[in-house]
């Protein structure tokens, strides 16, 4: 792959502006190919999770347990450390911004909503995008460049069957794991700093963090973390399969997966949050 | 009914007018082809010729663009998703590259189409991987990873992935490119014995002349997406052809003779 020269591009633009509408053309089918690609492989994933066992071909338990431990439980230290972190920064700015108005110890208040509305599933969503969603994109590409996926079509092994299905699962299993998780570590990294800056007690916090939060928070952000698990697999699985042109193409889809899904979430986390607080 | 063929022998494959194509490219032209039971065919042919194009239709990776492919007297190309996933349990591949699953040691990659197609115990697949490795020589190494493996061994792995399932049809895809000659050599007699013991039909692409005459029981030479030979070791050197001519000599064919015309084309275009 050459770079594309992009002074060429904005000069034949200004000479034919046809040009560039057949490159945005282009690109948009390009585009609307790719999400049909990326659906076909989701109905796919969930008819074999369901149907697999009457067609002889089960989506194996084993499999499930093995991509729950890389997506999920390998996952649990970063995860807790940056939610940790997340909940001090919270503290921090939110008893800076309080203190203005003289009610730093209303902090709870935010530090508690937005860790298990928006900061848990998010921080879970990019983490999970950067840790698994590359390597999906990783795996199945260099299994396609070695032969390998075909070498499954040839055992009678549907490969969708046998590497999207497991991931799937995991994904919907894990994510909200982890969100939950995160949501704790994150609780109790905003309590170490109120107690300390605020000399209010442990007890106190947790309480208070009790009766603010309802089911309702706490399933919002639930919620958005299986939609971010689904596109984590489905972006890391289609940018594996579409790849092309050997290890080269294999590491331009990695890359292309984690920037992908990382700004799928972001949007998808943005519309979500509208649409589930009308 | 059917009629009976040469010499009584069974069919197990069978193409008829297989046209295919890649994109808007014509790839294969008509092709017709008959692989008997327990015969080792070789497919020969350059670069582009559409050797590797036929053998993916053949293990149903690809979809013909008209023509049928029958295996073991059933209609492969239309075939239900079930009975292909059936006719699959008769088939093995060894691919160029070996293709073996690299997260796996050599054992679970010759257990994976027994625990897929089988309700085996574990301890009976065990047993059946060490007599796969036996057969191909590399008993003891089960539990080594794909990447500890010599390209030899890994060629030999594949094979032995390949028949775990006792397949009735088995196909290899350059079993002795990228092999020092010893080792090649070698490969070329576990694949007789294969034959011999086993009674497997096999089909072979490869485009080492030594190994394809060492092994074939018949050659097919493949040009431009048509056969352009059939026939045995002897007849292929009196063949007149001069593709076949030109591929058992190793003599360079001479290509893009004077086409001004369409060079000029190209140039504009």
């Amino acid at each position: 792959m050459h770079t594309p020269d992009y002074r060429y591009y904005v000069e034949s633009y200004l000479m034919n502006p046809l040009i560039a509408i057949e490159h945005i053309g282009r690109t948009v089918v390009k585009g609307i190919e790719e999400l049909g690609f990326a659906t076909v492989l989701l109905v796919q994933a969930v008819f074999w999770i369901f149907v697999g066992s009457f067609k002889k071909q089960p989506v194996r338990v084993s499999a499930v347990f093995l991509q729950m431990m890389q997506i999920g439980v390998a996952a649990v230290p970063i995860v807790a450390i940056l939610s940790f972190a997340v909940g001090i920064m919270l503290a921090i700015q939110g008893i800076h911004t309080l203190r203005v108005f003289g009610a730093e110890r209303q902090v709870v208040y935010g530090i508690a909503l937005s860790v298990v509305r928006e900061f848990g599933p998010l921080i879970t969503g990019i983490l999970v995008a950067g840790r698994t969603g590359s390597a999906l994109a990783a795996r199945i590409g260099t299994m396609r460049v070695s032969q390998e996926v075909d070498a499954l079509k040839v055992m009678g092994i549907n490969p969708v069957r046998y590497l999207v299905s497991p991931v799937l699962v995991a994904m919907l299993i894990m994510l909200p794991s982890l969100t939950f998780l995160a949501n704790l570590a994150g609780l109790f990294g905003g309590a170490v700093f109120s107690v300390a800056e605020l000399g209010m007690s442990f007890t106190a916090y947790a309480d208070r963090c009790y009766s603010i939060l309802t089911t309702d928070d706490l399933a919002q952000g639930l919620i958005k973390s299986l939609v971010f698990a689904v596109i984590i697999a489905l972006v890391g699985v289609t940018n594996g399969f579409r790849v092309t042109g050997g290890a080269e193409g294999v590491g331009r889809s990695t890359t292309r997966s984690v920037v992908l899904s990382i700004s799928f979430i972001v949007i998808a986390d943005m519309i979500f949050t509208y649409f589930l607080n009308r | 009914m059917r009629k009976v063929k040469q010499n009584d022998r069974k069919a197990m494959i069978r193409v008829s007018d297989l046209v295919t194509h890649y994109g808007e490219r014509k790839i294969l032209d008509g092709l017709d082809l008959t692989v008997f039971e327990g015969e080792i065919l070789v497919i020969m042919g350059g670069s582009g010729s559409g050797k590797s194009t036929l053998l993916n239709h053949l293990l149903g990776l690809l979809t013909p663009t008209s023509g049928t492919i029958e295996l073991l007297g059933m209609d492969f190309t239309h075939a239900s998703a079930g009975n292909k996933q059936l006719l699959r349990r008769y088939m093995g591949m060894a691919f160029q590259n070996g293709a073996l699953f690299s997260s796996m040691t050599l054992a679970e990659n010759i257990q994976l189409p027994m625990r897929e197609h089988t309700n085996l115990p574990q301890s009976t697949m065990d047993i059946l991987t060490q007599m796969k490795l036996e057969v191909v020589n590399l008993g003891g190494f089960e539990n080594l990873m794909p990447s500890e493996l010599s390209g030899g061994m890994i060629k030999r792995a594949a094979l032995a992935r390949a028949i775990a399932l006792d397949p009735e049809l088995l196909f290899f895809d350059e079993p002795s490119a990228g092999l020092d000659p010893i080792v090649a050599a070698e490969l070329d007699q576990l694949i007789l014995r294969l034959r011999d013991g086993l009674q497997m039909t096999m089909v072979v692409v490869t485009h080492e002349l030594d190994s394809a005459f060492t092994i074939a029981d018949r050659i097919v030479v493949l040009d431009k997406g048509k056969i352009v030979f059939n026939g045995s070791v002897e007849a292929i050197r009196e063949c007149p052809h001069e593709t076949v001519v030109a591929l058992i000599n190793r003599q360079p064919q001479e290509q893009n003779q004077a086409d001004s015309d369409a060079f000029i084309e190209r140039l504009l275009n």
